[in-house]
């Protein structure tokens, strides 16, 4: 095919040694090489990290926090070695500013219920955007169902982006949260989010980044974009799943209440009075996911290594490339074509609905997501049920997106 | 797994089915109707029935989805036209099991009052795709119930 082309490679960028570090890109899938295009929904693992689970479970393990043994120091020392990891990957001034939850979905949750529902009151309002998943909607409508506040939505453009005057306009003095997703999972928009924290923080708002999908692309600053809380999740920078971070600043945090009760959360426990543990333990309560906090350790090593800003440019010099092939596909829109966008490929067919292109790739070894990616509204702004949505990650090459391509030709003939 | 079964799944019937729907439009004053959705990939259908006595008189379908829930719809009208209510209901049993049972039975399953409906054999070969071929024998089953609103979760 004519229009397949070599890639320029990105300066000290080496993507077939990054190929290699991720065993499952070894399989085959319905007896074609596996071509991982879905990284979005969750990205693969680097050997690393399975190795550091196994590690742990074979060499040290125990619980943390609560035995002098040698095993729960050991543990202990690891896991908050972890905290460290992630304290710098966010560039955070402080390793107890880091929270350790399941995923972006809990950290979302916690704050809404523990910064929102003592502080909200009937009258205010959340302001989110028109791109957001819906782990940074649901969350918010219940805490304004729970409080009386009332939820704002800053609507998105035909190429999905959130334009600054329409999100300033619906600020006011009213806005006591602003949630916004870094980079919208369904179109891969990267919201201006430093300009939005700052025009939030004028209006005396505090500020959420819902760094899901920002996490695994773009480089992160926490003290320069200035906002009270960033969240991300473990699987999708190529950690384990079921473990994901709350970064709060110190003073957000320490004037929160406890969201769960249980051990390590506590100073000390009577009958009549229990007074609670500093943060970040404040927030950890019950036993963690000792062995997720350390594979979500060694994943930043991991990502650290190879070069955020490095990582971005191959994916960005992919994505141009993607862009090129795809539109060249007579029949196929590309949805979310906003000038600054991040990793994510969505796209419709004339006349062939995203389930039948998922299954039909399926076949080809081709994993793409199909659906609504947990993100209705958004499809609702394009009149869409769905789209077939390829997204990109630090090990995919042209040549996936040339087997895309071409996957795609195949299912146009089917249907034809 | 190999193509075959992506042949058995997308047979050329279903493919026409779903590039042709037939009975795709509305009636206007149905004795009952029902609106039917799939959270998991937000497939819409609505089925209209018109019943003369015990009898399924006319049946249709409106919706977006995919090939093989439009398909499925529009062999299901076909299917049900003229059918007694027990028929139909024996019909939506019957088709279910098809879909939903273990690949290897479906020969046994293939029951021949099924009929056209036997093309959709293929469906059970895809665990994450039955959920589009029964969503319109779910809506057509809340019509007749008159629930009128049906969910494949």
């Amino acid at each position: 095919m004519s229009a397949e082309r070599a890639a320029p490679s990105v300066a000290g960028y080496d993507v077939e040694a990054v190929r290699r570090d991720f065993p499952i890109l070894a399989t085959t899938v319905h007896d074609k090489p596996l071509v991982y295009l879905d990284s979005a929904a969750s990205a693969q693992k680097p050997r690393a990290v399975i190795e550091a689970e196994r590690a742990l479970y074979e060499g040290y393990y125990s619980n943390v926090h609560r035995g002098v043994h040698q095993l729960s120091v050991q543990s202990t020392e690891a896991y908050e070695a972890a905290r460290g990891k992630a304290r710098a990957f966010l560039g955070a001034r402080e390793s107890r500013e880091i929270i350790f939850v399941r995923g972006t979905t809990e950290a979302i949750n916690l704050v809404a219920q523990s910064f929102g529902r003592p502080t909200l009151k009937p009258g205010d309002e959340v302001l989110i955007t028109g791109l957001e998943h819906h782990s940074n909607i649901v969350p918010w409508q219940i805490l304004c169902e729970q409080t009386g506040a009332s939820l704002v939505v800053a609507p998105i453009n035909d190429a999905g982006e959130v334009e600054l005057p329409v999100f300033e306009k619906r600020l006011s003095p009213r806005t006591k949260v602003v949630a916004l997703a870094h980079v919208s999972n369904a179109l891969g928009t990267i919201n201006p989010v430093k300009r939005m924290t700052a025009l939030a923080r004028d209006v005396g708002a505090a500020v959420l980044i819902d760094g899901a999908q920002g996490a695994p692309h773009l480089a992160i600053d926490v003290v320069d974009l200035d906002c009270d809380f960033y969240v991300f999740s473990g699987h999708k920078v190529y950690g384990p799943s079921g473990i994901g971070v709350l970064y709060g600043k110190a003073e957000r945090l320490e004037a929160m209440p406890p969201w769960q009760g249980g051990g390590d959360m506590i100073a000390s426990v009577t009958f009549e009075k229990t007074t609670y543990n500093v943060i970040p333990h404040k927030f950890e309560a019950g036993t963690p996911n000792i062995a997720g906090v350390i594979g979500l350790g060694v994943a930043i090593d991991y990502v650290t290594g190879l070069g955020l800003p490095r990582i971005a440019a191959h994916e960005d010099e992919l994505l141009r490339y993607g862009t090129e092939r795809l539109q060249a596909i007579p029949g196929l829109r590309i949805v979310g074509t906003a000038k600054h966008k991040a990793g994510v490929l969505s796209f419709v067919l004339d006349g062939i609905h995203p389930h039948d292109v998922g299954t039909v790739l399926d076949y080809e070894g081709i994993a793409i997501r199909t659906g609504h990616h947990c993100a209705q509204p958004v499809m609702d702004r394009y009149g869409l049920p769905a789209t077939a949505r390829a997204s990109l990650a630090c090990f995919n090459t042209r040549a996936d997106l040339d087997a895309l391509a071409r996957g795609i030709v195949k299912v146009q003939e089917m249907f034809r | 797994m190999s193509t075959t079964e992506l042949r058995e799944l997308y047979q050329e019937v279903i493919l026409d089915h779903s590039k042709r729907p037939r009975n795709f439009r509305e009636i206007a004053s149905p004795t009952s109707r029902a609106d039917g959705f799939n959270p998991l990939c937000g497939d819409k259908a609505t089925v209209f029935v018109q019943l003369e006595g015990d009898v399924v008189r006319d049946v249709s379908f409106k919706g977006a989805g995919c090939s093989i829930s439009t398909a499925s719809a529009s062999m299901m009208t076909e299917a049900l036209r003229g059918k007694t209510r027990s028929e139909a209901e024996a019909l939506f049993e019957r088709f279910h099991r098809l879909v939903t049972s273990d690949p290897s039975r479906t020969r046994e399953n293939a029951a021949p009052e099924l009929g056209k409906l036997t093309v959709f054999s293929g469906v059970s070969e895809f665990p994450v795709r039955v959920k589009c071929a029964s969503l319109p024998w779910h809506t057509f089953k809340a019509a007749l119930s008159g629930e009128g609103k049906a969910s494949t979760e």
